[in-house]
């Protein structure tokens, strides 16, 4: 048995995501190679290569995988997993973009966000916004899935030092071409992976309102910021703040929910925080039913004592 | 230009979903059905195209049960022209789902297949991507704003840390995102006349595609219970809680 991990990065540095999905198919049990395709990401394939777990590293460099193209990724995948057992990605917006292209390919049906392996062919994985978890025993080989990376722990960056080996690309399909990204810059820790997030609702009423309460209170706490859909519709925020089913998976150590009613959509997003906290005014909102410490107040007065009580 | 809009009967997004007793799937007896929030903001964005003049025809497909076309009608009276049945009774996983679409887009030749990103029941995620990838085109997911020209699409794309924007060839796939639109009220004219409007039904056999499964059910359970929590009365409470009992900060 031998496992394909598709490395995420951005041609510089591994994205943490990668760790989870390395831990995810050392339960699997097997040789773990790590596939990094990228423009120029040679100290990617670097640090890929010290992963503990990992025993070896597929490295293609090429043009064509600079912005990870779903065609292009897709086409790489599917010419170098074909003859794995399994091939994972992480189930962020970069693996879920082009694993289900790989695995048509293939003529293979992928497994989207897998919380747990229970054996070689059989996965548990949530559906329902995460009301109810199916456990379907996959019989496609190689089998192809990507990994929720909030339901296993990081493997350690250092410790292995796995051989790197070039391998050939599978060229461009030419059918997308880049045109930009706008990334929000923040100096404050990585949504995904932050262990601190503080989110904020509709109960804000105003963007101001996010910089004026909500920040202060991240920065004391070294937290990242989320957001419900609410929020993010509303446009206090950006898009990539949206912590819910269909937007990122959160499960920090402490989760600080502000003026957010908590709808099953949102919940799907961060009911795996160890420690949950809600200020609500309203007593009745369906985020108590999942905090471990409900403070039922209007967030205007209790921010600014929150902010002073904590120094 | 044709857009082909493929849309999902699901458990209506309000609706608290509970798993059966015997975990071999959720309850559905008397539950409120919908069309997938995301199919809608599909249907949405290629009514939308149409009203532009940049699209000629909207059809839209279902895939399922013969009170899918319910679904479908809802979409015709949000606009769309045409609708296509794909009638079976059976479990219809991603993969076949794709093949499905694949063997409708053989036979309508679109320029643009407009989906929704994911469906909010198996939350997968997949079937634009692997109808993109059975086709050979271009794919632009999670889209939040298209711009339709000749022969190409610039799409702009939600992805971790922000967005990004991608000029596709046409024909293409695109998925909808959450943002691309707010999709209409249907009025009581327009699903009166949505009832004229024509709908051909297939079967997957007629189409030419087998829909093996290829992955079993083994249960379905519900989520790990979270231990109860408590209410606390005041901030510096809730403080001292997080620093002496929960230690988390």
């Amino acid at each position: 048995m031998s496992i394909l991990v598709i490395a995420e990065h951005d041609n510089a540095t591994l994205n943490a995501s990668t760790l989870p999905t390395v831990a995810a198919a050392k339960t699997l049990g097997g040789d773990i190679h790590v596939l990094v395709a990228g423009s120029g990401a040679a100290a990617v394939a670097e640090q890929a290569s010290k992963l503990d777990g990992v025993a070896k590293v597929l490295h293609t460099d090429d043009a064509a995988y600079e912005h990870a193209l779903a065609e292009n990724m897709a086409a790489l995948v599917a010419k170098v997993g074909a003859d794995y057992s399994h091939i994972l990605a992480p189930a962020t917006f970069f693996g879920k973009n082009f694993m289900p292209r790989a695995a048509a390919l293939l003529d293979k049906q992928p497994l989207s966000d897998v919380t747990a392996i229970e054996a070689e062919d059989t996965f548990v994985r949530p559906t329902y916004a995460g009301n109810a978890f199916k456990t379907v025993q996959l019989g496609d080989t190689p089998k192809m899935m990507t990994i929720r990376t909030t339901a296993f722990d990081p493997v350690a960056t250092e410790g292995g030092s796995a051989a790197i080996e070039n391998t050939e690309s599978a060229g461009e399909t030419g059918l997308t071409g880049f045109v930009g990204r706008e990334l929000s810059k923040s100096e404050r820790p990585d949504l995904a992976t932050a262990s601190v997030v503080v989110s904020g609702g509709r109960a804000l009423g105003s963007g101001e309102n996010f910089e004026k309460l909500i920040e202060p209170l991240a920065d004391k706490l070294g937290a990242a910021i989320g957001a419900s859909r609410a929020a993010v519709d509303a446009g206090y925020v950006p898009n990539d703040y949206q912590v819910g089913q269909t937007g990122k998976i959160v499960a920090p150590n402490l989760y600080i929910a502000i003026g957010i009613s908590g709808a099953i959509q949102h919940l799907a997003g961060m009911k795996d925080s160890k420690v949950i906290v809600a200020i609500n005014k309203d007593e009745d909102a369906p985020i108590f039913q999942v905090a471990d410490y409900g403070l039922v107040a209007d967030l205007f007065d209790a921010l600014p004592e929150l902010d002073k009580a904590l120094g | 230009m044709k857009i082909l809009v493929p849309i999902k009967r699901v458990i209506d997004a309000y609706v608290t979903v509970r798993v059966k007793a015997d975990q071999t799937g959720v309850e559905t007896a008397n539950v409120k059905m919908s069309m997938n929030p995301f199919c809608e903001i599909a249907v949405e964005e290629a009514v939308r195209l149409k009203e532009a003049g940049k699209a000629g025809e909207v059809v839209v497909v279902s895939a399922g049960p013969e009170l899918c076309k319910e679904t479908l009608r809802n979409a015709l009276a949000m606009g769309a022209d045409r609708a296509i049945h794909v009638l079976s009774d059976d479990e219809l996983q991603p993969l076949a789902i794709a093949k499905l679409l694949k063997a409708v887009v053989d036979k309508e030749e679109p320029q643009i297949v407009m989906l929704g990103k994911q469906a909010i029941d198996g939350d997968h995620n997949q079937t634009g991507q692997m109808l993109g990838g059975l086709l050979g085109w271009a794919q632009a997911t999670f889209a939040s704003k298209i711009d339709v020209e000749a022969d190409s699409a610039t799409v702009t794309r939600e992805i971790d840390g922000g967005l990004e924007t991608l000029k596709i060839k046409l024909p293409a796939i695109i998925t909808a995102d959450l943002r691309l639109n707010e999709p209409r009220f249907t009025s009581l004219p327009n699903i009166m006349k949505a009832k004229q409007k024509p709908c051909d039904t297939f079967t997957p056999d007629d189409l030419g595609v087998s829909i093996e499964q290829r992955y079993k059910t083994l249960k379905v359970s519900d989520p790990p219970a979270r231990k109860p929590g408590v209410k606390v009365g005041s901030v510096e409470e809730l403080v001292d809680k997080l620093r002496n009992e929960a230690k988390v900060i």
